[in-house]
């Protein structure tokens, strides 16, 4: 079990290099950040001022050793533009995206999975079919466009919910959060269904196609020959076997949501670390983007690795071992 | 927040709300007396005389010391992208005679001091006073400690990305604002800002998309003001020599060296549909870079010529292009308003004289970075002029580039007129304001008549508001919440 999770760190250390390594060239080959942060008026003999400043005068290879050189000691340098910490900037948007991405996911699941099962078990019912029908819909139609709609019907004609922002938060440690108040609430709600809507699609589709598999089984059909009542059979027989797929594409998504929500977090003007990326990318505050790469490439692995372990303890069949990602 | 990091317009925009200046700016950039109640200029140096009774945030006094520290601060602020200095660059020394006098001495007669003095906003000396060689750092001033100044209104606190919150300021020495409390919030997706005014969410917003507001301007909830704004949007043309980049069908000349082509591709736009059709009415056409009456400004180029496409022809061909030739015109997309669609409508303008046009229109990033590498013919771009004056744009756009001299540092076209440098160069040392009007006017007219810059339009800028604010709007686009008001 050790030596699996070292080869896993080990694996996402090359990926964190290979990345930044990637993001510098990508960004220095688009522009020069010295033409988006100085002011136009600003000479050039200030402009090579400015680029002196930030190293960016020096060939991009000795930049990216200078920087390979501090991130080996965890520093990930300064943003151009406002001057503090990259990765401090991050981990202080990071709450309002955890927050967000856990909420989507979790009623992404509560919706999707009980849908799923019942698409499963009763595959000719006209219930089934707009079951299906609306997955189809959920995770065709774009993301942006659905985040408008609802803005536009629950925020601008019934004015049930504010249209953008974060509301109150309330300190939980280190974690501010929104989900404590009800004014957090109330602007949390229609960014997570955004996100919520195409991935429950998702969800009851990977549920239905388990459920299908799992129904003519031996184990069902034993199980409902001794006379069991059916809840139980769906509870401890059927959902139990079908939670690895389940647990697999929730593992992905909420990776997913939360290194991408750059769609929805820009559209309801949620301060989450997507939006912070955007804005870095526009204003190519590269410290910013390699800091957020690196950091959701750990993350991202990390992840892995959990659903990894939670699958062996689903299935005592699988063995980490084996599991070479 | 730290009002002497980063000279970017939306940094100073929010902390002018916090902090004044000597001198301030009108909603036309007419500068009026602010912390200074006046100011006189003799030869090389400048007295300011100190409003009496200006209290700081804090409730202390603001004195002479105050404005000898923020001067000398500019330059010790580390890191800084874009210095403050810039406002600076002529000053030599800094004294306070006493404590209501400021005395500034620059190296040779500077004009433009006072002009600058609108973009340094005074800081308390004892609150911002620290340790660090620039006193408090600008992490420290990011977290509101010492952060305080003798605005309209005082920090109460910023939460990244999500909200900056000020209350008014209980010791301001003008009129009080109107607002007890005031919460900016940033939502950089134009309809999400719109759909948070609908929804009632944000009282006012900034730069709503132009395809909205005949919607917004129907809805009897709200109200829309337009201004006139001192940006222009202007094409370049690549006069450095005979090669140029994106130019073909010319046996490898380079066209835009001849005045009458310059002129014809003037007269092919018809800057008239294309504001009102394309900018949706929000821009006025321009016929030079900076609009009458701002200062030095020409009173002669206050209406755009009409287009004539026929004249054009006959330009072209006298110049030796019966056929015209092909081009590509380098655009931003998403910089300026509706800009990659205005270059597509220059395009089918040129196209139709007979200049088969393209574009390259890119990611504001990508476009500035092949403009500043020369990899344009022809590009489109935009220019506010900051100061409000004429010396700013045609010292930044077409004054004959020199590194040293800090002279022509956008001047991408590379476009050269001794006589015209002369002019502004005149402009530089006289102290009289009329008559460095009249000589910025001067030269403005000499670049227009030689085609060097072709203006297109001034970008007018909007905002919509619920009923109920009055909120004029600002020729520096701009939006204060000071100037915002409960309407009559």
């Amino acid at each position: 079990m050790l030596a699996f999770i070292i080869r896993r760190l080990l694996q996402a250390l090359l990926v964190m290099a290979v990345m930044s390594g990637l993001v510098f060239v990508g960004l220095y080959v688009v522009g020069d950040p010295v033409s988006m942060m100085a002011s136009p008026e600003a000479t050039e003999l200030e402009r090579d001022a400015i680029r002196a400043n930030f190293g960016l005068d020096k060939p991009l290879w000795e930049q990216y050793a200078i920087f390979m050189s501090h991130a080996v000691r965890l520093d990930f340098g300064k943003s151009f533009l406002t001057g503090q910490s990259a990765m401090g900037l991050i981990l202080e948007r990071m709450p309002a995206t955890l927050e967000l991405a856990v909420v989507s996911m979790l009623l992404a699941g509560l919706v999707g999975v009980p849908l799923g099962i019942w698409a499963g078990l009763k595959p000719q019912a006209l219930s089934t079919r707009g079951i299906m029908t609306g997955s189809v819909l959920g995770f065709s139609l774009p993301n942006f466009w659905v985040g408008l709609m609802l803005i536009m019907v629950f925020a601008v004609y019934l004015g049930w919910v504010p249209a953008s922002g974060r509301g109150k938060t309330v300190m939980l440690g280190p974690l501010d959060l929104s989900v404590l108040t009800l004014d957090g609430w109330r602007r949390l709600i229609l960014p997570a269904c955004t996100i919520a809507l195409a991935k429950a699609a998702l969800i009851i589709r990977v549920t239905r196609a388990a459920t299908r598999e799992a129904l003519p089984m031996d184990y069902i059909k034993f199980a409902r020959a001794k006379g069991l009542a059916w809840s139980r059979i769906l509870r401890v027989h059927l959902l139990k076997n079908i939670l690895i797929p389940i647990v697999t594409v929730f593992g992905l998504e909420f990776g997913q949501v939360v290194a991408f929500a750059v769609v929805t977090e820009t559209i309801f003007a949620w301060p989450g670390m997507g939006k912070l990326l955007l804005d870095s990318i526009i204003t190519l505050d590269r410290p910013v983007v390699v800091a957020y790469l690196i950091l959701i490439v750990f993350f991202l692995v990390m992840l892995n690795l959990v659903t990894d372990i939670v699958y062996s303890v689903l299935d005592p069949r699988v063995r980490l071992q084996a599991a070479k990602a | 927040m730290d009002p002497q990091y980063h000279a970017l317009t939306p940094n100073i925009q929010l902390s002018q709300t916090l902090f004044e200046g000597l001198v301030c700016a009108d909603a036309d950039l007419a500068i009026k007396p602010c912390l200074a109640e006046s100011w006189s200029a003799n030869g090389k140096t400048w007295t300011f005389k100190l409003r009496p009774n200006v209290k700081f945030s804090d409730g202390s006094a603001l004195t002479s010391a105050d404005v000898v520290f923020t001067l000398d601060r500019v330059a010790k602020v580390p890191n800084s992208p874009s210095s403050f200095k810039v406002y600076l660059q002529k000053v030599e020394k800094v004294e306070a005679v006493d404590p209501l006098t400021v005395r500034i001495t620059t190296s040779e007669p500077y004009p433009l001091l006072a002009v600058n003095m609108v973009g340094l906003p005074i800081m308390s000396a004892k609150a911002a006073a620290g340790p660090a060689a620039e006193g408090k750092t600008t992490t420290e001033l990011n977290s509101g400690n010492g952060l305080v100044g003798a605005g309209p209104y005082r920090f109460v606190s910023w939460k990244r990305g999500s909200e900056i919150i000020f209350e008014r300021n209980p010791h301001y020495w003008g009129p009080a604002p109107a607002w007890d409390k005031v919460i900016y919030r940033p939502i950089s997706n134009p309809a999400a800002r719109v759909a948070a005014l609908l929804a009632g969410d944000v009282d006012l917003v900034e730069d709503p998309p132009t395809d909205d507001l005949e919607r917004l301007q129907k809805d009897p909830k709200l109200t829309v003001e337009t201004k006139a704004s001192n940006r222009v949007i202007y094409v370049a043309l690549d006069q450095h020599g005979e090669t140029t980049p994106g130019i073909q069908g010319t046996n490898g000349k380079n066209p835009l060296l001849d005045k009458r082509v310059r002129e014809a591709l003037s007269l092919a736009i018809d800057r008239q549909a294309l504001v009102a059709r394309i900018m949706g009415g929000v821009g006025t056409p321009a016929a030079q870079l900076l609009p009458y009456p701002m200062f030095g400004a020409s009173k002669n180029l206050v209406t755009a010529a009409k287009a004539n496409p026929d004249k054009a022809k006959a330009l072209l061909k006298e110049a030796g292009y019966p056929d015209g030739f092909t081009m590509v015109l380098g655009a931003p997309n998403g910089r300026y308003i509706n800009d990659s669609k205005v270059a597509q409508t220059l395009a089918a303008m040129w196209t139709r004289v007979g200049v088969k046009t393209t574009i390259d229109s890119n990611a504001p990033a990508v476009f500035f970075k092949n403009r500043d590498a020369y990899s344009y013919s022809a590009y489109m771009a935009g220019w506010g002029t900051a100061t409000g004056e004429m010396s700013n744009t045609l010292n930044s756009l077409l004054v004959t580039p020199n590194k040293e001299k800090g002279q022509g540092t956008t001047n991408r076209s590379r476009y050269s007129n001794p006589a015209m440098d002369k002019l502004v160069e005149e402009s530089a040392s006289q102290m009289d304001d009329a008559q460095r009007a009249a000589t910025l006017a001067k030269a403005s007219e000499v670049a227009m008549a030689d085609f060097a810059m072709l203006p297109v339009h001034f970008e007018h800028s909007v905002w919509a508001m619920k009923k109920g604010i009055s909120f004029k709007g600002r020729a520096d686009q701009q939006t204060m919440v000071q100037y915002a008001t409960v309407a009559k």
